[in-house]
C-alpha cells in the first residue's frame, strides 16, 4: 500500500517598494541596524498607519498573474499577538477580506501540466527582525541578550497561500521555483531565499492511496532555499509514513527541519497557539482598486514563465525550458541564434556553471562562439566563455585560434600515449571500445587541449584498429 | 494691565494681542500666576510648558503628542515618555502661533469619566474642589473653568469632552469621526476617538475647530469638510427644527436639577423660534452603552498591546525573561481600569467570542447610526442633558466601575453613530453647572455653532465659577 503526500506551501513575498508598507522610511536591504526607522514603524504613541499605495498595486498584479479575483473591497484586518519584534503588539495584515481571492496558478510539469489552487494573496507588513544572542542555536529560550533590529519592520509583505494540491516534494519545489521567477519578472520582489525576501512554510500531510479527505498536517516553517524545501518536506513525508506504518499517530505541530543534520524538531504545539483576535483595522479605511486600475494593471503583465516553459519545450525539451526559464536565462537563449540544443546546453550547462552573468553577455557574440565550438580548442572555449560577460567581448580573437587538426602535428602525441598504456592498448584491442575515450582524453591533455578531439578519436581508431 | 484669565476669552484675548495691549510674554505671564495660585488645588496640569508666543496660548490634553515635552495620557507606563514628532492637530496649533500652556490632567489612556483614573491623581472641579471635573478631558475643562488656559483641547471617546464641559459650565465639542486628525493621538479606541475645543465661548470653540479640523495625508479616516467652519452670529433659531429624544431625556438616574435646566433651556430654544417636537430613539440609548463597553475596550485592548517595555515608556525592573517583562511591565505600568478594559476587550476579540461580543456590536452600531438618521429626516438638531448629573464627589464613583460608566450613558448614543455633539452650559442645579448636548447629523458643526451660539446668549450663563467671582 502506498502513500501519498498533501502538500499546501505558504509563500511570503517581500516587496521591493521605495518605502515601507505603512511609513515613509527608505525599504532597503544591508543597513546598520535601526538605521531605517520612524515613529510610525516603531509603533510610537499616537502614530496611524499610511498604506503604500504602490503596494497595493503590485499585490492586485501578482494576484493576477495568479490567477486569482481582485477584491472589489478589500480590508485590512489586526493580528494580535506579543514579540519584541512586533512593536506596536499587533502585525497589520488581512483576513477575512483580502486583496486577492481564490485562483489557479499553472505549474509546467515533464508529464503535462498541473494546475495548483491559490486560496488567496493578502498584503501586510514584515515584522522586525530579532537576533538572539548567547543560548543554544539563536532561539530565545536561554538566549542572554535579545537584540531587534527595526529596519526591515514594515517591510510590505504578500502571503501567498495554496490549495494542498502539491503531490511531492519535487512539484513543490517546481511551483515554488516558478512563483518565484514570476514573482522576479512582475518587478515587485528580488525574492532572494538566502536574504529572505521569499520565505517558504509548507504544510505537511500524508494519506493512502485513493484515501478521500486529508490527515492531520504539520507546519515546517522558514526552509530558506528551493533545496532546503524539497529536503524537508520529503523528511517530513518520511517521517510521517514510519509514524503511521508504527501505529502511530500525526499531532499538529509547526516543525523545524535543520538542513545540517535533516531533523526536524517541534517549534510549538498547538496548546500554546496564539489567538490572534483578528479584527478589521479601525485606522485604515477599506481598499477598493477600480475597476480601471485593475484592467491596466492587468494589461501590463508580461507573457508569463509558466507559458514560455511550454514554449521552449517544443524546442529543447523540458528539462532545458524549465532550466532556463525559472533562472531567468531564457532571455539570452531567445537572442543567441543557431542550433537551439546547443545554444540551450551551452547557456544552461557552461555559462551558469562558470558563474557568468547572462544578462550582460553580447548574444551575437556568444553565437559565433558557440557556432565555431567544435573547431575551437577546448581550452580556449572555456576560456571565452568566462569571459562572455565582459564589457566589450568579442569572439573574434578566439575564433582565430584552430584547434589542431593535421595528422601529421598529432602523431608523436597519439604514439607516446599508445606506448605508455600497453594494457589498455591490449584490452581495447580485445574488445573494450569504450577506452577509445580514454586515450582521446590523454592525448588532449598532452597537446594542452589544443587538439581537435574528432580528428583524434579517428586516428586513434585507424591506429588500433590495424 | 491686569488679565482676568478666569473670564477673558480667546477672542478677547486675540483681541488684546492684536492691539498690543498685552504682550505674549505678559499673557503668558499671567497664566502662570494663575497656575501658581490655583493649580496646587485644581491640578488641572500634568506638565506646565509656560510657552510665549504670538497667539492665544492653550492646554493640551496629555493624550495629544507634543515634540519635546513630555506625554504621558495620564499613565505611569509612560512615564518620562517624550514624544519626537507633533501630533497634526497641535502642529495646527502651533502653525496659528498659539503657545502651550501645558499639558493637562485626564483619566488613564482617556479611560474614565472623572480623572479618578489618572496615575497622577485627579483633578478637581474650580466649581466645587470636593467634585471631580469629569472626565476624561478633566484637566482641560479644569484649567479652562478655573482661568489657567483660554481654552484647551481635548478627546472624546465616549463622551470625554462634553461630558467635563458639563460639569465645568464650560463649551465642548465633539466633532464628526472623521473631521479631525487622530495623528499623534495616543490611542483608546480608533473608530471612536475624535480630538476636540474645550472653550469658555461658542464663538472660541467654532475658531480652534476651524483651526484643527480638515482632512490630514496622515490620518487616513480623515475627510475634506464639506464646507468651512464659521463662526457663528446667529441670535435667532427662526425655522429650526429641535427634537427630543424621549430616552434621553428620560433616562433612569436623570437628576430632576439637570432635567428642569434643560427643560428650560428647551423652552427657550422655542421663544428663539424653534419648532420643538418629540422623536424616540430606542435601541440607541437601550443598547449603546452595552455595544460601546465591547468595541471600545476590543480596540484598547489593541491600542494598548504597544506598551510591552522594549522601546519606551515604563519597563519592569530585572526581568527574568521575556514573559515576565511583558507581565511585569504590564501590571506595574498600567492601572486597574486600563488592565480591567484590557481584559474586557481582549475577551471580546477572542476565538469562539468574536461574532457574539465584537461582530455583533458592529451590527448594532450600525442600527444606532439608522436610527439618528431617520430622526434627521425629521428634526435638524437633537437635544438632551449631556450628563445625567452634575459633578459627584471625588470618590463617589470610583469604586463602582459600573455606575461610573452610567456618566456618559446620554454621550455615547450619538458618538457610537460618529455624529458630532455640542455641550453649552445652560444653568445651574444645587450650584453647579448643567450642559446640554446639541447633536447633529455628520458634518452639521456649523449648524451646532449657530445653534449654539443662539442659545448660549438666551441663556446668558456666567462661566466663572461662583467661588472664584
Ligand atoms: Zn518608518
Amino acid at each position: 500500500m502506498t502513500w501519498e503526500p498533501v502538500i499546501g506551501l505558504e509563500i511570503h513575498v517581500q516587496l521591493k517598494t521605495r518605502t515601507k508598507m505603512f511609513c515613509r522610511c527608505a525599504n532597503v536591504w544591508g543597513e546598520d541596524p535601526n538605521t531605517r526607522t520612524c515613529p510610525v514603524c516603531l509603533a510610537h504613541p499616537g502614530v496611524l498607519p499610511v498604506p503604500n499605495r504602490r503596494a497595493i498595486e503590485w499585490t492586485v498584479k501578482l494576484g493576477l498573474a495568479l490567477g486569482c479575483e481582485v477584491a472589489p473591497r478589500a480590508v485590512f484586518a489586526r493580528k494580535n499577538y506579543f514579540y519584541p519584534d512586533l512593536p506596536k503588539g499587533y502585525q497589520i495584515s488581512q483576513y477575512e477580506q483580502p486583496l486577492c481571492g481564490p485562483g489557479r496558478f499553472v505549474v509546467p510539469g515533464p508529464a503535462g501540466d498541473h494546475e495548483i489552487g491559490i486560496v488567496r494573496a493578502h498584503l501586510e507588513e514584515d515584522a522586525a527582525k530579532t537576533i538572539h544572542v548567547g543560548g543554544a542555536a539563536g532561539r530565545i529560550h536561554g538566549a542572554e541578550t535579545s537584540l531587534v533590529d527595526f529596519n526591515r519592520g514594515g517591510t510590505p509583505l504578500v502571503e501567498i497561500v495554496s490549495e494542498p494540491d502539491l503531490r511531492s516534494a519535487e512539484q513543490a519545489k517546481r511551483f515554488l521555483q516558478l512563483l518565484r521567477q514570476t514573482v522576479v519578472e512582475l518587478g515587485i520582489s528580488d525574492a532572494e531565499m538566502e536574504k529572505g525576501s521569499l520565505r517558504c512554510d509548507a504544510n505537511v500531510s500524508v494519506r493512502r492511496a485513493g484515501e478521500a479527505g486529508y490527515r492531520t498536517k504539520t507546519e515546517l516553517k522558514n526552509m530558506n532555499s528551493f533545496t532546503f524545501v524539497a529536503r524537508g518536506i520529503e523528511a517530513e513525508v518520511e517521517r510521517q509514513i514510519a509514524t503511521y506504518e508504527a501505529g502511530g499517530e500525526v499531532v499538529q505541530e509547526t516543525l523545524h527541519f535543520d538542513p545540517q543534520t535533516g531533523s526536524i524538531t517541534p517549534l510549538r504545539s498547538k496548546e500554546e497557539a496564539d489567538d490572534y483576535r483578528y479584527f478589521p483595522e479601525p485606522d485604515l479605511v477599506p481598499v477598493a482598486p477600480p475597476a480601471e486600475l485593475v484592467a491596466s494593471l492587468a494589461a501590463a503583465i508580461p507573457e508569463l514563465p509558466g507559458a514560455r516553459i511550454r514554449r521552449l519545450e517544443q524546442e529543447i525539451g523540458f528539462d532545458l525550458a524549465e532550466g532556463l526559464v525559472t533562472s531567468g536565462r531564457d532571455r539570452l537563449y531567445e537572442r543567441v541564434e543557431g542550433d537551439r540544443r546547443a545554444v540551450a546546453n551551452v547557456i544552461m550547462n557552461q555559462l551558469a556553471g562558470a558563474g557568468v552573468d547572462t544578462e550582460r553577455v553580447d548574444p551575437a557574440e556568444l553565437g559565433r562562439l558557440i557556432e565555431a565550438r567544435e573547431r575551437m580548442p577546448r581550452t580556449v572555449f572555456d576560456e571565452a566563455i568566462g569571459r562572455a560577460a565582459e564589457p566589450g567581448f568579442s569572439a573574434a580573437p578566439y575564433l582565430e585560434q584552430q584547434a589542431v587538426s593535421d595528422a601529421g602535428e598529432l602523431e608523436p602525441a597519439i604514439s607516446a600515449v599508445l606506448a605508455a598504456h600497453p594494457d589498455q592498448v591490449a584490452a581495447y584491442r580485445g574488445g573494450k571500445d569504450g577506452l577509445l575515450g580514454f586515450f582521446v582524453g590523454q592525448v588532449m591533455k598532452a597537446t594542452g587541449g589544443k587538439a581537435n578531439a574528432r580528428v583524434v578519436s579517428e586516428l586513434v581508431r585507424e591506429r588500433l584498429g590495424a | 494691565m491686569t488679565l482676568d484669565t478666569l473670564r477673558l476669552t480667546a477672542e478677547e484675548t486675540a483681541g488684546l494681542i492684536e492691539r498690543r495691549e498685552v504682550s505674549p510674554r505678559e499673557l503668558t505671564g499671567a497664566y502662570m500666576r494663575a497656575i501658581d495660585e490655583r493649580d496646587g488645588e485644581l491640578h488641572a496640569y500634568l506638565h506646565v510648558a509656560g510657552e510665549i508666543g504670538p497667539g492665544v496660548p492653550i492646554a493640551i490634553k496629555d493624550c495629544i503628542t507634543t515634540s519635546g515635552v513630555p506625554t504621558t495620557a495620564g499613565s505611569r507606563i509612560l512615564q518620562g515618555y517624550v514624544p519626537v514628532f507633533d501630533s497634526t492637530v497641535f502642529a495646527r496649533c502651533r502653525a496659528m502661533g498659539l503657545p502651550l500652556i501645558g499639558k493637562s490632567n485626564m483619566d488613564e489612556f482617556a479611560m474614565g469619566s472623572s480623572t479618578e483614573n489618572s496615575a497622577y491623581g485627579p483633578s478637581r472641579n474650580p466649581w466645587d474642589p470636593e467634585r471631580v471635573p469629569g472626565g476624561s478631558s478633566g484637566g482641560s475643562a479644569a484649567a479652562v473653568a478655573g482661568g489657567l488656559a483660554p481654552w484647551a483641547l481635548g478627546s472624546d471617546t465616549g463622551g470625554s469632552i462634553k461630558q467635563p464641559a458639563a460639569l465645568c459650565g464650560l463649551v465642548g465639542l465633539r466633532p464628526t469621526y472623521g473631521t479631525v486628525s487622530r495623528y499623534g493621538v495616543i490611542a483608546f479606541a480608533s473608530s471612536l476617538d475624535q480630538v476636540g475645543p474645550i472653550t469658555r465661548t461658542v464663538r472660541d470653540n467654532a475658531w480652534l475647530y476651524s483651526i484643527i479640523a480638515g482632512r490630514d495625508p496622515l490620518d487616513s479616516t480623515t475627510v475634506d469638510l464639506p464646507e468651512q467652519v464659521r463662526v457663528p452670529t446667529a441670535e435667532s433659531l427662526n425655522g429650526l427644527r429641535v427634537g427630543v429624544p424621549r430616552e434621553l431625556n428620560e433616562a433612569e438616574g436623570i437628576e430632576p436639577g439637570v432635567t428642569a435646566s434643560v427643560q428650560r433651556a428647551i423652552a427657550l430654544a422655542e421663544e428663539l423660534g424653534a419648532e420643538v417636537g418629540e422623536v424616540s430613539l430606542p435601541r440607541s440609548v437601550e443598547y449603546g452603552l452595552a455595544c460601546y463597553y465591547l468595541i471600545a475596550p476590543a480596540e484598547a485592548s489593541s491600542n494598548l498591546a504597544r506598551y510591552d517595555g522594549v522601546r519606551y515608556g515604563y519597563r519592569a525592573e530585572a526581568p527574568a525573561d521575556l514573559l515576565d517583562l511583558y507581565e511585569r511591565t504590564r501590571w506595574e505600568g498600567f492601572g486597574a481600569e486600563s488592565r480591567r478594559r484590557i481584559l474586557l476587550g481582549t475577551y471580546a476579540l477572542s476565538a469562539g467570542y468574536y461574532d457574539a461580543f465584537y461582530g455583533q456590536a458592529q451590527k448594532v452600531r450600525t442600527l444606532i447610526g439608522q436610527e439618528f438618521a431617520a430622526a434627521f429626516e425629521r428634526y435638524d438638531l437633537l437635544v438632551s442633558p449631556t450628563s445625567p448629573t452634575v459633578a459627584f464627589r471625588i470618590g463617589e464613583k470610583a469604586e463602582n466601575p459600573l455606575a461610573m460608566y452610567l456618566s456618559d450613558v446620554l454621550t455615547i448614543p450619538p458618538n457610537m453613530a460618529g455624529l458630532p455633539g455640542l455641550n453649552i452650559p445652560c444653568g445651574l442645579s444645587e450650584g453647579l453647572p448643567v450642559g446640554l448636548q446639541l447633536i447633529g447629523p455628520q458634518f452639521s458643526e456649523n449648524l451646532l455653532f449657530a445653534a449654539g451660539h443662539a442659545l448660549e446668549r438666551a441663556i446668558g450663563f456666567d462661566p466663572v465659577p461662583e467661588r472664584l467671582r
